[in-house]
């Protein structure tokens, strides 16, 4: 695992925990609220991996792009969306960002660059690298774009299409695996003979990373990095952040594969804002009634995006051609 | 008036809109070393340097990178080889370039040509001669154009690439190397996607077709024309969003309507014509309507065989004059 001495500013610490529990405040939300049958078609939670995101974004501006995954409400929050626009999009109500026309798993926030959450898994290499070639090679700026995806969606061939061009090219992308061990119901052991998928950036000549996904700070130092290589020209970087998937693959998942105690065994040893705590404290760059008090002010935002989602009215269905086309 | 050919006409339609706009880019298989499999991308690498761009063999990549391009603000065109590649990379055409406006809510703008050669040539049997326009037309989210002829190939690829929408344009193999009329440089009349052609006007059947079936249709208005029967032929030129006033429109003059495509008949884009039609216009026809297209068979290598898939226009007079 690469773990790097580095100074941080109190108000950098305090960033990367307010992200991270406006994550999981917003996921236990939209979990409580799927199961109370409030919250339409299906969502998938990035509950215990909030560091993986938050980390990656920390290093990124705001013109920089993101692609994301259908696990993506964790992505959007970090690179700075509106989190009222967010929970009424998931509501699918025309405040959303997306006017109610996508709905958790297509997510976006083009004015933050997050360029989508998307259905499809693996779905995102090409896109993210097609945006840092337009970017590099047409338009002609310094921006840099981010693919997240997870082990199962490292099997797809999207994958190599992608890493190729991206190192044949000195692309501004970086790849960052969410190692989460599961693809939907598969361990991922079972269908890959890899320990690390990082292992196969080599085949490439990309460098391949291997972080702690539920430390922020290992993850924010390997990502900022990565950004100032593809920045400099340098090309892509793979980033494995090994992290585990707490929830079932989706909301109401039954979760037959899996022995739940095992789970939440990993959940209280591993809970990435509980790692934050110890080393913020170690650091001493927050104290636990500072972050307490974080805790509290992320509850009162996602509980005003939630009344903010339910106050919202849903399209007009006279509205449902719109968007299709552009003219 | 001048004579140059259909491949001519698409690179005279890149040239100008590149020359105009720095964010438009081509990428695609062997297209800057060579200029195109079929010299169809000849002289641009050298008028655009660093903006005609040879990828590797990676269909998913050149469509879903083209979509990444088009997100970040470039205005891609991206070239498929062969139309029968586009199975490869058909998430990247029906879930991402077809849906990206849609589902983010109208944040997204995707535009996007994604150019497709199409056809049978001489023998190239069942991967490399397919006519898959009407897969295309099922997918809202895409415009779907196939010029039959130079000067409409130009004109519509300029749209195409000025349209922020993404546009699927079919360019006929056979028709790249085809010559016809355009008027000078700068006179030409600006093509609006969605609008078909009455290429020749008739008040005894009207004849619908489109890309390299317009030989056909034209072929067959010839030769009824002798027996005195006044064909009207339509050239579709846009099948998504296609012109169905204009359709209709003759149909209720002619009374009768034939359709004809190099692709297969079943589930083809005559089908859709057809059927709406027959669910607008029923009334108005004096016989059945008659649909021209490919068997259902895989295209054959042997030339004995693959006659047999093809349509010729004495197909369409015999089945017309029954229509009488």
């Amino acid at each position: 695992m690469a773990t790097k001495t580095a100074t941080y500013t109190k108000e950098q610490a305090a960033q990367f925990y307010e992200t991270m529990c406006t994550i999981r405040k917003f996921e236990e939300t939209v979990k409580h609220d799927f199961l109370a049958g409030e919250i339409p078609g299906f969502v998938h939670l990035y509950i215990g991996e909030e560091a993986i995101a938050t980390g990656v974004c920390a290093a990124l501006r705001k013109d920089d792009m993101i692609e994301s995954t259908h696990r993506g409400h964790g992505h959007c929050v970090a690179k700075g969306a509106d989190v009222k626009r967010m929970m009424a999009e998931i509501y699918g109500k025309k405040e959303g960002l997306c006017q109610g026309r996508g709905g958790s798993m297509h997510i976006a926030d083009f004015s933050v660059g997050m360029l989508g959450a998307n259905g499809v898994v693996g779905g995102g290499y090409n896109l993210a690298t097609g945006a840092a070639l337009a970017n590099k090679m047409i338009l002609k700026n310094d921006k840099v774009s981010v693919v997240f995806f997870g082990d199962g969606a490292s099997n797809r061939g999207t994958f190599h299409e992608a890493m190729n061009v991206a190192s044949a090219w000195k692309l501004p992308v970086i790849f960052v695996n969410e190692m989460n061990c599961w693809a939907s119901t598969t361990p991922y052991r079972t269908t890959c003979n890899v320990e690390n998928i990082s292992d196969r950036a080599a085949g490439y000549h990309v460098p391949g990373v291997i972080v702690d996904g539920q430390d922020v700070f290992a993850v924010y130092e390997a990502a900022k990095e990565a950004v100032a290589r593809a920045r400099a020209g340098e090309g892509p970087t793979f980033i494995e952040a090994k992290t585990y998937r707490i929830e079932g693959h989706f909301v109401g998942d039954p979760e037959m594969y899996r022995d739940h105690a095992e789970t939440q065994k990993i959940y209280h040893d591993t809970d990435p804002l509980k790692m934050f705590r110890q080393k913020a404290a170690e650091l001493e760059l927050m104290t636990a009634a500072e972050c307490d008090e974080l805790d509290a002010k992320c509850e009162q935002k996602i509980k005003a995006a939630k009344e903010f989602a339910l106050a919202g009215e849903y399209p007009d269905a006279s509205e449902y051609l719109k968007y299709v086309y552009v003219d | 008036m001048r004579k140059i050919t259909f491949a001519e006409a698409t690179q005279e339609a890149m040239a100008e809109t590149m020359a105009k706009d720095d964010t438009i880019f081509a990428m695609g298989e062997d297209l800057a070393r060579q200029g195109g499999i079929f010299g169809q991308f000849k002289g641009l690498p050298q008028a655009f340097p660093g903006r005609i761009i040879d990828t590797p063999i990676s269909e998913t990549f050149i469509i879903g990178g083209g979509v990444g391009a088009a997100l970040a603000g470039a205005r891609p065109v991206v070239d498929m080889h062969f139309a029968d590649f586009i199975g490869v990379p058909m998430d990247e055409v029906f879930n991402q370039m077809a849906k990206a406006r849609y589902m983010f809510g109208g944040q997204a703008k995707v535009p996007l040509v994604l150019r497709a050669p199409d056809g049978m040539t001489i023998q190239g049997a069942a991967q490399h001669s397919q006519c898959v326009e009407a897969w295309f037309t099922h997918i809202p989210g895409v415009k779907v154009v196939a010029p039959s002829n130079p000067y409409d190939a130009k004109m519509v690829l300029k749209a195409a690439i000025e349209c922020d929408d993404p546009v699927i344009y079919f360019e006929n193999k056979i028709l790249y190397k085809e010559k016809g009329e355009l008027p000078e440089k700068g006179e030409e009349v600006p093509y609006t996607i969605g609008k078909a052609r009455v290429e020749r006007e008739g008040t005894d059947v009207t004849i619908v077709s489109y890309s390299i079936g317009m030989k056909n249709a034209r072929g067959a208005a010839d030769l009824l024309a002798k027996d005195g029967i006044k064909a009207e032929v339509i050239d579709l030129i846009t099948l998504s969003p296609w012109d169905k006033e204009t359709v209709l429109n003759s149909v209720k003059k002619t009374h009768r309507l034939c359709i004809v495509h190099e692709a297969v008949k079943q589930g083809g884009f005559g089908a859709e014509i057809s059927a709406t039609v027959a669910e607008q216009a029923m009334e108005y026809l004096d016989a059945p309507i008659l649909r021209y297209g490919a068997p259902f068979c895989p295209i054959p290598f042997a030339p004995t065989l693959e006659k047999m898939v093809r349509v010729f226009p004495e197909d369409l007079v015999k089945g017309i004059k029954g229509m009488f």
